[in-house]
C-alpha cells in the first residue's frame, strides 16, 4: 500500500485513458497482476477499483494501467492530474505464468482486457518467445494500444462494426495452422470471448484466462469476487478472482 | 501508561479492537500486512455446520459513503474450519471469536458442540442477523422470543462466552438485546448490517446477484451509534460495537456511546490496516486527552 504519483494521464480513446505512476523501488510484479486503486480520498467513493497493470517501464521507471471511464468512481480517478498522489495497493493476484520453453504464443485482448497484453508481450519476447496478438473491441473509436502491441510482433485486429481490422470476432482470425504454430496463449476480455476462446482452444493450445469480477477486499478475505472453477476433483466450486486469480489456468475456468 | 484492556465477559482483550466477522475471513490474508497479535482479539468469518457455496456473483456494489453486500456465507463447513483454518491462529496471542450461524437451532447447537472439541475457539459469536441467506438466522434476529430461545440453547452447550450479533432491521432493538440478555448472552455485537438495495440502470434489475444485501460503511454509522447508546442504556452485558467505523474517532463514538469494545468490519477492505491504525489512534486519543484507562470511555455520552 503506498500513495503513488500520477506521472502521465491522458486519453488514449474515446473513454480509455492510460496512467501512468511513478513505480515504488521495490516493485515485485508479473504480468497480468492488478492495481487496486482508491479514485479518492473520503468515504464517498470507499471501494478500491481494480485495473490490470499494463506496463512497467524500467527507463521512465513508470508503472501504468489503462481503463475505461464508466460510473462515478472511474470518473473521478480521470479527473486527477499529474502531480497528484493516489493510494494504490498491489500489485496484487496471480498473473500470467511463462515458460521459457515456448517458442510461440498467441495473445488475445478484448476491449478493456488488452491492457495486460503489453506487459505480457515485452517479457514474453525479452525471453525469446514470439508473439502473435489478437485484439478486439466494439469500435475503432475505443481500440487502444495497437501501435504498443505492434512492437512485439503481428497484431490482428477485429471489431464488432468493422470500423477497424476485421469485422467479426477475435476467433475468426484462430485459424488450425496458427493454433498448430502456438505453443501457448494468453485471454483477458469479457466473458464472452473468453468462453469462445476457451471453446476454441481446448484440446488445441494450451493457455490461461484473466477474468474480472466486482471486488471487495482484493486480498483475498472478503469472498466478493468468485469464480466458478473446476476442482482437483472434478467437481465445481468457487475460486477468488482476486487472489487465486485474476489469471487462471483454462481448463480450470467454468462457464455455466 | 494507558491501560487499553476490556473484558467481554471472562475474555480479557488487551485492546478494545477486533476485525468484524466476514471482513477478515480466516486471518490468514491481514497476516500478510500485520502481526495478528496487535488486535484485541479476531472473529473469524460465519461457520455453519455443513460447507456453503455462497450465492452467485456480483456480490458487492459500492454505495454511498458505504457498500452493499451479499454473500451468503460461504465457508466451509465447521469441520474444515476446526481442521484448517482455526489452527493457524494459535500463535497469535489473541481470543479467537468463532461466528456461528444457522437454519435451525439445532444447527446453532450443532456447529457450537462441534466447536466446543476444539481448543482454538475462545468465544462463540452467534449470528441471527445475516440477512443474505434465506433462512439463515434473521428470522431468529428480528423476533425477541426466537432470539432468546436460540441464545439459551447454545449457552447451554457452550463452555466459552456468548456473544449475541444483533440485527438492525428490526422496530425495536433494546427488546431483542434485553431478550438475549435475560437468556444467558454474556455480551452483544451489534450492529449487523442494514438490508438495501441498488439497481443496475444498464440491466434495469438489482445491481447484486441477490437482490437485496446487507449496507456497511460510513452511512450506517449514526444508526449504529444510535443502537448502541439505546441498548448500553437498557442492558448489563458489554457491547461490541460496530457500523462504519473507519478510523479511531468513530472507534471513540461507539465507546461513548456505550460499547466496551469495537469491531472493524468495511474498513478493512479499504486499508488493510485499518485495526492496528485504529488502535494506535485510540493510544494517542487517550494520551491527548489524559485517560488512562480506556474503559472509562464507555457511555460517557448518557453518563
Amino acid at each position: 500500500m503506498a500513495r503513488l504519483t500520477i506521472l502521465e494521464h491522458r486519453e488514449i480513446a474515446d473513454n480509455m485513458r492510460w496512467l501512468a505512476f511513478e513505480a515504488p523501488h521495490d516493485l515485485q510484479y508479473e504480468p497480468g497482476q492488478f492495481l487496486h486503486i482508491r479514485v479518492t480520498d473520503g468515504v464517498d467513493h470507499l471501494l478500491r477499483r481494480p485495473i490490470s497493470l499494463c506496463r512497467v517501464d524500467g527507463g521512465r521507471n513508470a508503472l501504468v494501467v489503462a481503463y475505461r471511464v464508466g460510473g462515478k468512481g472511474t470518473k473521478l480517478l480521470a479527473a486527477k492530474n499529474v502531480g497528484d498522489t493516489l493510494d494504490v495497493l498491489g500489485p496484487l493476484g496471480k498473473g500470467f505464468p511463462l515458460h521459457d520453453e515456448d517458442r510461440h504464443a498467441i495473445l488475445v485482448g478484448g476491449g478493456i482486457g488488452v491492457p495486460p497484453m503489453v506487459e505480457l508481450a515485452d517479457q514474453l519476447t525479452q525471453r525469446g518467445v514470439q508473439v502473435t496478438t489478437i485484439v478486439g473491441f466494439q469500435s475503432k473509436n475505443v481500440s487502444i494500444l495497437i501501435d504498443e502491441l505492434t512492437r512485439y510482433g503481428e497484431v490482428l485486429v477485429a471489431t464488432n462494426d468493422g470500423s477497424l481490422g476485421l469485422q467479426g470476432f477475435v476467433t475468426d482470425y484462430m485459424t488450425d495452422e496458427l493454433l498448430a504454430s502456438a505453443d501457448r496463449f494468453y485471454a483477458c476480455g469479457p466473458t464472452p470471448m473468453l468462453r469462445a476462446v476457451q471453446a476454441r482452444m481446448t484440446g488445441r493450445v494450451e493457455g490461461y484466462l484473466s477474468l474480472e469480477e466486482r471486488m471487495g477486499c482484493g486480498i483475498g478475505a472478503c469472498m466478493a469476487c468468485v469464480t466458478s472453477c473446476v476442482l482437483p476433483d472434478g467437481s465445481v466450486g468457487f475460486k477468488k478472482v482476486c487472489k487465486d486469480g485474476p489469471v487462471f489456468p483454462a481448463p480450470e475456468v467454468y462457464f455455466a | 501508561m494507558i491501560d487499553l484492556s476490556v473484558n467481554i465477559g471472562s475474555l480479557k482483550l488487551k485492546n478494545p479492537v477486533m476485525p468484524a466477522s466476514g471482513c477478515f475471513s480466516f486471518g490468514k490474508e491481514y497476516a500478510d500486512f500485520y502481526d495478528l497479535s496487535q488486535l484485541g482479539a479476531i472473529v473469524v468469518k460465519a461457520t455453519t455446520l455443513e460447507p456453503r457455496l455462497g450465492n452467485p456473483t456480483p456480490r458487492v456494489a459500492e454505495t454511498p459513503g458505504g457498500m452493499l453486500n451479499a454473500i451468503g456465507l460461504q465457508n466451509p463447513g465447521v469441520e474444515r474450519v476446526i481442521s484448517d483454518e482455526l489452527p493457524h491462529l494459535r500463535k497469535y496471542d489473541i481470543p479467537v471469536i468463532v461466528n456461528v450461524a444457522g437454519t435451525t437451532v439445532e444447527d446453532y447447537v450443532a456447529v457450537t458442540e462441534r466447536l466446543m472439541d476444539s481448543e482454538d475457539v475462545d468465544a462463540i459469536e452467534v449470528n441471527i442477523s445475516c440477512p443474505n441467506v434465506k433462512c439463515g438466522g434473521i428470522q431468529f434476529g428480528t423476533d425477541p422470543a426466537q432470539a432468546a430461545h436460540v441464545t439459551e440453547s447454545i449457552r447451554k452447550v457452550s463452555k466459552v462466552p456468548v456473544i449475541v450479533k444483533l440485527s438492525p432491521n428490526v422496530t425495536d432493538i433494546v427488546a431483542m438485546a434485553k431478550a438475549v440478555e435475560a437468556a444467558g448472552a454474556d455480551a452483544i455485537s451489534m450492529i449487523n448490517t442494514l438490508v438495501g438495495m441498488s439497481i443496475d440502470l444498464h440491466k434495469r434489475r438489482p445491481l447484486i446477484a441477490n437482490g437485496i444485501g446487507g449496507l456497511s460503511g460510513p452511512a450506517v454509522k449514526p444508526v449504529a451509534v444510535r443502537m448502541t447508546y439505546q441498548v448500553a442504556q437498557a442492558v448489563n452485558i458489554p457491547i461490541i460495537g460496530m457500523g462504519g467505523i473507519m478510523e479511531a474517532e468513530d472507534a471513540i463514538e461507539f465507546l461513548m456511546a456505550g460499547a466496551t469494545a469495537v469491531a472493524v468490519g468495511t474498513a478493512n477492505f479499504v486499508n488493510p490496516t485499518a485495526c492496528p491504525d485504529i488502535i494506535e489512534g485510540i493510544r494517542t486519543y487517550c494520551e491527548q486527552h489524559s485517560i488512562t484507562n480506556v474503559r472509562d470511555l464507555t457511555g460517557v455520552a448518557w453518563k
